[in-house]
């Protein structure tokens, strides 16, 4: 077993999914999480050697030349992850086989999600840029047809597309990013670059770079202003919710920086990038948080305010800041996780999500209440929960910042009075208090709706209760290797009185009084966010989007405005600027006007053309323009003619009876000439067309006087009759040398003359 | 002799464009017949003017440097002959354009779809 192998099975398996699941039942979500198990399995087998230090990496060729490979790169951050991936993804895919069960095309759901499962690992593991970008964008897709499951409904398909133009205009900026990141190093790999920062640190691409790579990450983390697309996002069935919007592909973002953040990071800029945007989204996730209804709406926000928090932890760079980060960032995906399969759960068994109408659910459903309760109680940040040691190293690294500590301080204790208020709220008023009348029964939900949450939650406590030996070890090589030269801090839940301690206990008064008054609060959060938050910023967006569209379909319309003169005409115009800026520039032809080698017949000849030519143009005869045809035709073969080419004289004398014939035949049955155009159009038209012909003329005078290269008619000349035994050069070269040439003529004109010959059949069959 | 020629393929190219611009189909395939001429023409002054040479061996131990070159010829020729079917194609073409929808004005037949 391998990365590569895994990932493989993976995408087989999201292939298979569609097929099989019909057959397999109700047992179809338990058997797919076999491989996923199976990861798990390999990655904690090979724990031991990352946590020596070690970094496992792989290797297949794909696009050599360009230096693109399918590479692996494991380290201690990338198992972590990877083992968050694989583990809530098991649960996920139990969770949904049985969640899912009314609703239709299980199997494809299952699919993409399983495929959502490979893109996200090969995001985490994958060692080459542009591995890892493809990878990215199969997140951005996947999560696209999951977000639209429901495509039957309109705010599905809208909320879906939006998600997909956002993070994929991220991805695109994304490539850009790790195109420029990897020029100084000439190459893709990410063991070459995270062994040394320098090259790009020295370039004068860092900055390009770093606002590049930062657009894809922000936008897939949902950071301020592209948040909204996460709160939109939760159409998607409940599973999709738990797994991608709070423990994966949001996280996504987070990820690369982490991940770059031994090459990016520690710049000036990069510090204040990270920390205004980071702390902005925190607070603003968590104060939109507050006004919220909807179950998932509310996890949705918060979610918005944690991925906040961690870009701003990566931002701030101390040691504390980035245990913090680490910390965070997994018991966010445990607690996340959880209350999001619960929140499914919930509307599964009321038949509603909205807090409002949600009340004294213990009774019917008790081991819900305690489960959803001990995440909440994670998320406030209270002990014994994984939560609280997160909470806490937040307070010590923003509290230690080397940057506007105390905005960043307050900003950070606003946001966790809020979660506490919310834990409280989404605790109390769901399982207690008043009973409200619910569609159907409610009753605890089925093991396989529970199990996911459960063990999440009991490995939350677990990690909470003896942080020093379970957390610690997991997380202290991802902390290593996201920052190297900074080791882990000790975990522990008691870290004596302090000032991070008060903090945590005026958390949690406060959040308590705003529970206390509640009413208060949300109404005053109510009117404030009627005033100056009335625009949602999705609305601007969408907006935006019509905009271009109205703006792209007038600019298509303008283009291609389907009438043929008018492509003709800009072709012409464009040919003739673009030749006449060339003549202009090539040294001037010098012309000697010698009277003597214009024989007084031939010349008479030429005007005689010329006249046709303009006679053809300006009349409104359609027999003088016949007429002037024929005059043209046989004109020019007496050119033909005067200049040595006999051939071609017999052939156009022949060819010019013979069209003059069939247009005559054609012309017969057509209306007569109508003046069609204005005389403005016409000056146009004349205008270009005077353009194109002087451009010609002075072509014919460059190309009279230039030779590039010696022709190759000597050999033709010699040839002729020593090889091919004739005299005439002419017709030996089509009959012989280019005889080839001459069958493929012969052939259009059988083509031609088929044509020719059905669309008169055609035509008269339909008279009759 | 040349600036003479030169200016009668710039009045056949100029006169072709103009009439590949006019409203009217029948009026377009002319410009594409003038556009044939004015080609084969600028072929046949760009491979340089003899005269009085054809391309014609003599004897065998004859001078060939006079002769006139016969490959931009060769080329010509193929030129009129593929332009002649391509001519009576359209000219047919533009026949059927008509009795099908009664116009000849390219305009009225894209505000009729």
């Amino acid at each position: 077993m391998n990365s590569g192998l895994l990932i493989g099975l993976l995408l087989l398996l999201s292939f298979l999914a569609p097929f099989t699941r019909r057959y397999l039942n109700n047992l179809a979500g338990p058997l797919y999480a076999i491989v996923p198990v199976a990861g798990i399995i390999y990655y904690l087998r090979a724990l031991p050697v990352i946590l020596k230090g070690e970094v496992i990496t792989e290797s297949y060729k794909w696009i050599p030349v360009y230096d693109i490979n399918l590479s692996f790169y494991i380290d201690g951050f990338g198992i972590l992850f990877s083992l968050l991936i694989l583990g809530i993804g098991a649960f996920i895919l139990i969770y949904a086989g049985k969640y899912m069960v009314p609703y239709p095309m299980k199997g494809r759901f299952m699919g993409y999600l399983i495929l959502f499962m490979a893109a996200m690992l090969g995001i985490v593991v994958s060692g080459n840029l542009i591995t890892m970008f493809v990878f990215w964008e199969l997140t951005s897709i996947s999560s696209y047809l999951l977000i639209g499951y429901h495509h039957e409904k309109p705010e599905a398909r809208t909320a879906a597309l939006q998600a997909l133009l956002i993070t994929g205009f991220g991805g695109l900026a994304l490539l850009g990013g790790f195109v420029l990141l990897g020029l100084p190093y000439g190459t893709y790999e990410l063991s070459t670059i995270l062994a040394d920062p320098e090259p790009i640190r020295s370039s004068v691409l860092y900055l390009p770079a770093l606002i590049l790579i930062l657009l894809g990450a922000f936008t897939k983390s949902a950071q301020f202003p592209f948040h909204f697309w996460l709160p939109g996002a939760m159409t998607a069935p409940s599973p999709v919710s738990a797994f991608l919007h709070s423990a994966t592909m949001v996280k996504a973002g987070v990820f690369l920086l982490a991940r770059l953040n031994p090459v990016m990071g520690d710049t000036q800029i990069w510090h204040i990038l990270l920390t205004t945007f980071g702390t902005v989204t925190m607070v603003m996730g968590a104060w939109f948080s507050i006004t919220q209804t909807d179950l998932k709406k509310i996890l949705a926000y918060t979610t918005v305010s944690a991925l906040g928090t961690l870009v701003l932890l990566i931002g701030t760079g101390t040691q504390y800041a980035i245990n913090a980060a680490i910390i965070f960032l997994l018991v966010h995906a445990l607690y996340k996780g959880t209350l999001f399969m619960m929140a499914g759960n919930i509307e599964k068994m009321t038949g509603t999500r909205d807090i409002t109408k949600l009340g004294g659910l213990f009774k019917e459903m008790p081991v819900a209440a305690i489960v959803m309760s001990l995440a909440l109680v994670s998320m406030a940040g209270i002990p014994p929960m994984l939560g609280f040691v997160g909470k806490e190293l937040i307070y010590e690294a923003t509290s230690l910042a080397p940057t506007s500590r105390y905005l960043i301080l307050l900003a950070a204790f606003f946001t966790n009075s809020v979660l506490v208020f919310l834990s409280l709220r989404l605790s109390l008023d769901v399982f207690w208090g008043k009973r409200s009348d619910y569609q159907k029964k409610p009753f605890d939900p089925y093991v396989a709706l529970m199990a996911g949450p459960v063990v999440l939650v009991l490995l939350s406590l677990l990690l909470g209760l003896f942080p020093a030996n379970l957390a610690a070890p997991l997380t202290a090589m991802a902390i290593t290797s996201v920052s190297p030269g900074h080791v882990a801090v000790g975990l522990k839940l008691w870290h004596g009185f302090n000032l991070v301690l008060l903090l945590s206990a005026l958390t949690l008064f406060t959040g308590y009084f705003m529970y206390r008054y509640k009413r208060m609060i949300l109404e005053h959060s109510g009117s404030i966010n009627l005033r100056y938050f009335a625009r949602e910023f999705s609305n601007g967006f969408v907006a935006a989007v019509d905009g271009f569209l109205h703006f792209t379909k007038k600019q298509t319309s303008r283009i291609q405005h389907g009438y043929h003169r008018f492509y003709l005409m800009t072709v012409f115009a464009v040919a003739s600027v673009l030749v006449w800026v060339m003549i202009w520039r090539a040294d001037p032809i010098i012309l000697e006007l010698n009277f003597a080698d214009m024989p007084l017949n031939l010349v008479a000849v030429v005007v005689l053309i010329i006249a046709a030519a303009l006679s053809a143009v300006i009349s409104h005869s359609r027999v003088i323009a016949l007429v002037a045809m024929g005059v043209i035709g046989f004109g020019i073969s007496i050119i033909f003619i005067a200049f040595s080419g006999v051939d071609l004289a017999i052939t156009m004398i022949m060819v010019e009876v013979l069209m003059v014939i069939l247009a005559m035949a054609v012309l017969y049955h057509l209306p007569k000439y109508a003046k069609y155009s204005e005389s403005g159009a016409r000056m146009r038209d004349g205008l270009v067309a005077s353009l194109v012909g002087a451009f010609m003329m002075v072509l014919v005078l460059q190309a009279g006087t230039t030779q590039m290269s010696e022709p190759i008619s000597s050999f033709f000349k010699e040839a002729s009759y020593s090889e091919a035994f004739g005299r005439n050069v002419v017709n030996v070269i089509l009959v012989d040398f280019r005889a080839l040439d001459t069958l493929g003529e012969i052939s259009v004109i059988a083509i031609a003359a088929l044509g020719i010959f059905s669309m008169i059949k055609l035509s008269k069959r339909k008279e009759i | 002799m040349l600036l003479l020629l030169a200016v009668l393929i710039g009045v056949l190219y100029g006169s072709a464009v103009y009439l590949l611009l006019r409203r009217n189909i029948f009026k377009l395939v002319l410009g594409l017949i003038f556009l044939g001429y004015a080609t084969n023409l600028l072929l046949f002054v760009a491979s340089g003017l003899t005269s009085g040479y054809p391309a014609f061996i003599r004897n065998l131990e004859g001078e060939t440097a006079t002769m006139s070159d016969p490959l931009p010829q060769a080329l010509i020729l193929t030129a009129i002959v593929i332009g002649l079917g391509v001519t009576a194609f359209a000219l047919v073409l533009v026949y059927r354009f008509y009795s099908v929808t009664g116009t000849v004005d390219l305009d009225e037949l894209s505000e009729n779809e």
